[in-house]
């Protein structure tokens, strides 16, 4: 049939029967990838950095601050301190930097092509979203519940030189805590799912923001009986309501406000896996 | 072996693919032709399921490409050089590809040597050239060691040395008795590495035929001929099934004798021969030919409706 003579051969690696008999796409292989996609990339670092500064710095500097300029402050704003909730404000940064790190987790690879790459390999699908939840709410979870770890402690530190710090065992501060952890970690699987939807990465994150921030900023401006009844439900509030001290009926319980957070963010992921099974790539 | 069986793709009312049947054998070099836009892509997306077909089926050894355990066996793909997170360094992106299916580290080493990216391995991506991105588009398709490889315009961007390169990789692995599916718009690339040809145009299949029935089918028996006595021998040639046209003084044109049959004419009586060409249509111009008859015909088709 040939009617062109091989000039001159090139010497394909092949791989043993016995290799190419063990290839195979498992959940397992996905994750392995996808954590090394993560790793292999100076954006994720950078962001992920971003996070911890954000999270653990502003904590720092606001408790140092405060606990060098307490003698010279005045009654209001001494009564207005607290030492829990203060301490983890670096949260309203570290949860942009997280979301955003999501988007670009999967919409970054459908702007440079390499999702092509990525459904070719694993052309199920789905496998790749599950192991990018996975991955990246696992590494937000193993960074940012240490970082609120330890800006709660160096900062009670810092703050009991005017003693004025509180302990990890009074009320409402260890939900508090770890809830900062617990929320980021939501916050993560959110970034992801928008990221998978919009396909987009400034579109994604323009979303991203309007839900987290922008959002309770326009419900606020509504009157008061319907603010209340709409505000507490609006994901950042539910979910941020885990980091509530004591409670009102402005805001949801700690427990059912996280529920209903992680009941966006799954709706989020099952939005995601439809589309990304459906549409072409 | 890939098996398309009545493929459509639409895009909104633009009709892409439209009722394509064919099948790439294994052991043989298969080029895919059309002109741009012609589907030809679009044809490969849906061969590896990153497009769904809108209407028909298409399997690789059997199965739909997503349903084999193990794909990157099963399929090597060259769709787009830039399926690459720019980010990324060209060792890393194998290695992420290599990781969905145990693919293991060495034979990413060995395929970077094969492809001539050594040097730059560990470089990001973002500033390769067209030319080193193709490379490394080659050695992502090459991975698992596939049966198949479905290669869109694997030669585009490279230089002279590099299209030698890929000419042999080709044929290299077809010789291997896999199947390969390269598509082209440079006819003369087919034509030194395709054994077998499937044509497109508008969507539709024009041809699907050995590379070497479709040269000759293409070409008319026109021979060219240059003589200081055209007048006689034009009338020594003209007959019922001969046409002779005379093109300028000294030259004819002959359609229905072959070069022999011409210059033993012309020697029995004694008629001196300059130039006796028969004119062999090339590949490029049996390609034009058949897909400016595809664009005529869709033309009418779309006239009438």
């Amino acid at each position: 049939m040939s009617t062109i003579e091989l000039l001159s051969p090139i010497a394909i690696p092949m791989m043993s029967a016995d290799e190419s008999a063990k290839l195979r796409v498992t959940q397992n292989r996905v994750v392995r990838s996808e954590w090394m996609k993560m790793r292999t990339l100076r954006s994720s670092w950078l962001t992920l950095g971003l996070a911890i500064a954000s999270m653990a710095g502003i904590g720092i500097i606001i408790s140092w601050s405060t606990a060098n300029d307490w003698a010279n402050m005045r009654p209001r704003q001494k009564a207005r301190f607290n030492p829990l909730a203060d301490p983890l404000s670096g949260l309203f940064l570290a949860q942009l930097a997280i979301g955003v790190l999501g988007v670009l987790l999967i919409a970054g690879e459908y702007s440079t092509g390499m999702i092509k790459a990525s459904i070719g390999a694993v052309p199920r699908r789905l496998p790749v979203l599950w192991a990018k939840l996975l991955v990246f709410t696992s590494v937000t979870l193993a960074t940012m519940l240490p970082a609120a770890l330890i800006t709660f402690f160096v900062s009670q530190k810092l703050l009991s030189a005017q003693h004025i710090q509180t302990t990890w065992s009074s009320p409402d501060v260890a939900r508090s805590v770890i809830g900062v952890g617990l929320y980021l970690t939501v916050v993560a699987a959110l970034g992801i799912g928008l990221g998978a939807i919009v396909r987009n990465v400034a579109g994604a994150i323009a979303v991203l923001v309007g839900i987290l921030l922008v959002l309770p900023v326009i419900a606020s401006a509504l009157p008061q009986t319907w603010g209340d009844r709409v505000n507490k439900w609006l994901p950042s509030n539910a979910g941020q309501a885990l980091m509530s001290l004591g409670s009102d009926n402005t805001t949801l319980s700690p427990w059912r406000g996280f529920a209903v957070f992680c009941g966006y963010a799954a709706a989020t992921m099952v939005v995601a896996a439809v589309l990304l099974k459906r549409r072409d790539a | 072996m890939i098996d398309a069986r009545g493929l459509v793709k639409c895009y909104g009312d633009k009709v892409a693919v439209d009722d394509l049947t064919f099948e790439v054998k294994p052991g043989i070099v298969t080029g895919f032709l059309g002109p741009n836009g012609s589907g030809k892509s679009t044809t490969m997306r849906m061969i590896i399921g990153l497009d769904a077909p809108t209407k028909g089926s298409v399997t690789v050894n059997g199965r739909a490409y997503a349903d084999h355990p193990a794909p990157l066996h099963e399929v090597g793909a060259l769709l787009e050089a830039r399926a690459v997170h720019t980010g990324r360094s060209a060792r890393n992106h194998l290695m992420v590809l290599a990781a969905t299916t145990g693919i293991p580290k060495r034979r990413v080493d060995d395929l970077i040597d094969l492809v001539g990216l050594t040097d730059v391995a560990s470089k990001r991506v973002g500033g390769f050239s067209l030319g080193m991105g193709q490379r490394l588009g080659i050695a992502s398709a090459l991975l698992g060691d596939p049966a198949t490889l479905i290669l869109d315009e694997p030669v585009n961007g490279l230089d002279p040395e590099g299209i030698l390169w890929i000419r042999n990789l080709l044929r290299s692995l077809a010789h291997e008795g896999r199947t390969i599916f390269v598509s082209s718009h440079l006819m003369s690339e087919m034509a030194l590495t395709a054994d077998h040809l499937i044509v497109i145009g508008r969507g539709r299949l024009i041809a699907d035929v050995s590379v070497a029935d479709f040269t000759r089918q293409a070409s008319s028996d026109l021979v060219n001929v240059r003589t200081p006595e055209a007048e006689r021998l034009r009338a020594l040639l003209v007959g019922n099934t001969v046409h002779v046209t005379a093109t300028s003084p000294g030259r004819l044109e002959v359609i229905g004798l072959t070069s022999d049959e011409i210059g033993d004419i012309a020697q029995a009586n004694s008629i001196a021969i300059h130039e006796l060409v028969p004119h062999q249509a090339s590949l490029e111009e049996a390609f034009m030919e058949l897909t400016r008859d595809s664009v005529e015909y869709h033309t009418t088709v779309r006239a009438s409706a």
